[in-house]
């Protein structure tokens, strides 16, 4: 019995660990250390569980070489994994891991339900069942994410009356779950996974790449739910703590990311960009004409500025221009010129994506300042230099209400007196729509690889 | 009928631990509600790893499975692997991230 109490001892800090690892994460002083805090808490409850853990009938646990083989092929491959994505690859790499756990929860009630099914009270199933449904819901839409933004699978799919498909669907789980409880039997749970996989697959299809973060936070949260379900069967504190906590603060944070886009969590699970309203957008068509410049330009105009804002976007990153911008910047300052980054909520894949791909870069901290701050500033800029960055400055968020993005609260670059834009060509945003503030009469075009294009820019600017 | 008291019986017989979890919810909510957006991403790739905590359970599932029971014992094995997955690369992903916002000077 002393056993146990050790056990509850190591859960209960390891539960706290969580949370105060949780709070950390949240500033950006403590973050680093939160994470190394929690991992440390996690530590200590598996290793608690695998030698203190008891069975109801007081048995220790077992099958060692089975648990530590698993172990150690999970962390080898996790560790190596994590260790050499790419930093622009990060948010299919959370996906990829918020699956596993899905995964690992789905299989977790599978073997349980075959165990207890005929024994255990009806709560323990229906318990069961919950951690069933969600963990694999959580599994395929996390792999149909990860598929999406690692752009194995490109097109956004949506069914004819995908609606009322996903809610018969839905229909369909709720009453085969009803069904299995009634009459256990394991062809029934089969069914139940089936629909439940099929289901998170329709969930994640129509999805548009912008909307793609709240869609990995929401599956993050159902993982969370997941394994709350499975501390439940067990008796299990730790399990318990830790899967709530996820599933709360993971819904929170997904309602953040929605708000800091202007839509509502339904709008972006029922509605999809470029559906039916990209069809009004382009009747509208340009205003104004196009006008493009050089880097030999723009690098005068710069010289000579005292303010410059970069507006970098996802672009940046594909174009691996995250380096290069910074030796830019550290030019300009060296002549004088006050030098920001505006972050707009969502740039990059994931919000605070940038922040991360510029620090990787050694650009300092202190100068990357989000949308609220720096949005009164633009009208006293002088050049707002765009790269890789689209919708986040599209004035049709502001002035069109036929707009798809319209009450996205965006940067407010068109204000600046000059603005360019490094562009690769003319091709749409990541919500397919026009931009507007390209047809306007501050704004230059520069077109090119975005690396490219600074490279001549920096260059430019040692020859001044 | 017979139902729904079961349902009641098992709501009386874990009220403590649904309190923990009624109580969890409204930690989780207070614990992120001052983030800032630059934190999002490694804040979610965080939340990401502690749900792995899951793998408790296949450890468990796998701890108990009695010889010659080859469903639990390559089911659990799996589970015990991809747990171990989310949980390392979580938390390896999420420090990745966060090494990149050191104070330079």
């Amino acid at each position: 019995m002393q056993n146990q109490y050790w056990l509850y001892l190591i859960y209960l800090l390891a539960s706290v660990s969580f949370i105060v690892g949780l709070k950390m994460l949240s500033g950006p002083k403590t973050a680093r250390k939160g994470n190394f805090l929690a991992a440390g808490g996690m530590a200590l409850a598996i290793l608690g569980t695998i030698f203190l853990h008891q069975n109801e009938e007081g048995h220790l646990i077992g099958n060692y070489g089975w648990i530590f083989g698993g172990i150690a092929i999970g962390t080898v491959v996790g560790w190596l994994s994590a260790k050499k994505v790419q930093m622009t690859d990060m948010p299919q790499m959370v996906s990829l891991f918020n699956g596993m756990g899905g995964a690992c929860a789905g299989l977790i009630s599978i073997v349980e339900y075959k165990h207890l099914h005929d024994t255990a009270s009806t709560g323990a199933v229906i318990t069961i069942l919950l951690g069933l449904i969600i963990g694999s819901v959580s599994f395929s839409g996390s792999i149909i994410a990860y598929l999406k933004l690692q752009e194995i699978m490109k097109k956004t799919f949506r069914l004819p009356a995908q609606n009322i498909f996903t809610i018969v669907l839905l229909l369909m789980i709720l009453g085969m779950l009803v069904m299995t409880i009634m009459m256990p039997a394991m062809f029934h749970l089969y069914i139940l996974l089936i629909l439940s996989l099929a289901y998170g697959v329709l969930f994640v299809l129509p999805i548009g790449g912008a909307d793609m973060p709240v869609v990995i936070s929401l599956l993050n949260s159902f993982t969370g739910l997941a394994a709350a379900f499975g501390g439940f069967l067990y008796d299990n504190q730790v399990m318990l703590t830790g899967g709530i906590l996820v599933g709360s603060a993971g819904t929170l944070l997904t309602i953040l990311m929605c708000n800091a886009m202007n839509r509502s969590l339904m709008n972006v699970i029922f509605g999809s960009f470029g559906g039916g309203n990209a069809a009004a957008v382009g009747d509208d068509g340009f205003v104004g004409t196009i006008k493009s410049t050089t880097p030999s330009d723009v690098a005068i105009l710069m010289k000579y500025a005292q303010n410059v804002v970069i507006v970098p976007g996802y672009g940046l990153a594909v174009a691996q221009a995250q380096h290069v911008i910074h030796e830019l910047e550290e030019l300009l300052e060296k002549e004088g010129v006050n030098v920001r980054y505006a972050i707009h909520p969502v740039a990059g894949r994931m919000p605070g994506h940038m922040n991360v791909l510029l620090a990787e870069s050694n650009v300092s901290y202190d100068k990357l300042v989000e949308m609220e701050q720096i949005n009164d500033d633009f009208s006293k800029t002088d050049v707002v230099f765009v790269v890789g960055a689209n919708d986040v400055v599209n004035p049709a968020a502001r002035n069109n209400p036929a707009s798809p993005i319209y009450g996205m609260p965006i940067l407010n670059a068109d204000k600046a007196k000059t603005v360019i834009v490094s562009k690769r060509s003319m091709g749409k945003g990541y919500a397919g729509i026009e931009n507007e503030l390209f047809g306007y009469d501050n704004c230059l075009m520069l077109f090119g690889d975005a690396k490219a294009s600074i490279g001549k820019l920096v260059a430019e600017l040692k020859e001044l | 009928m017979e139902i729904i008291n079961s349902v009641i019986t098992f709501f009386g017989e874990n009220i403590q631990i649904i309190y923990i979890l009624i109580l969890s919810i409204f930690v989780g909510i207070e614990v992120i509600s001052k983030v800032p957006s630059a934190l999002h991403t490694p804040l979610m790739s965080g939340a990401n790893a502690i749900h792995g905590v899951v793998v408790i359970g296949a450890i468990i599932v796998m701890g108990h499975a009695e010889e010659g029971n080859w469903l639990a014992i390559i089911l659990g094995f799996l589970a015990v692997i991809l747990g171990t997955l989310n949980v390392v690369g979580g938390f390896v992903v999420t420090d990745r991230m966060l090494e990149m916002f050191k104070k330079k000077k």
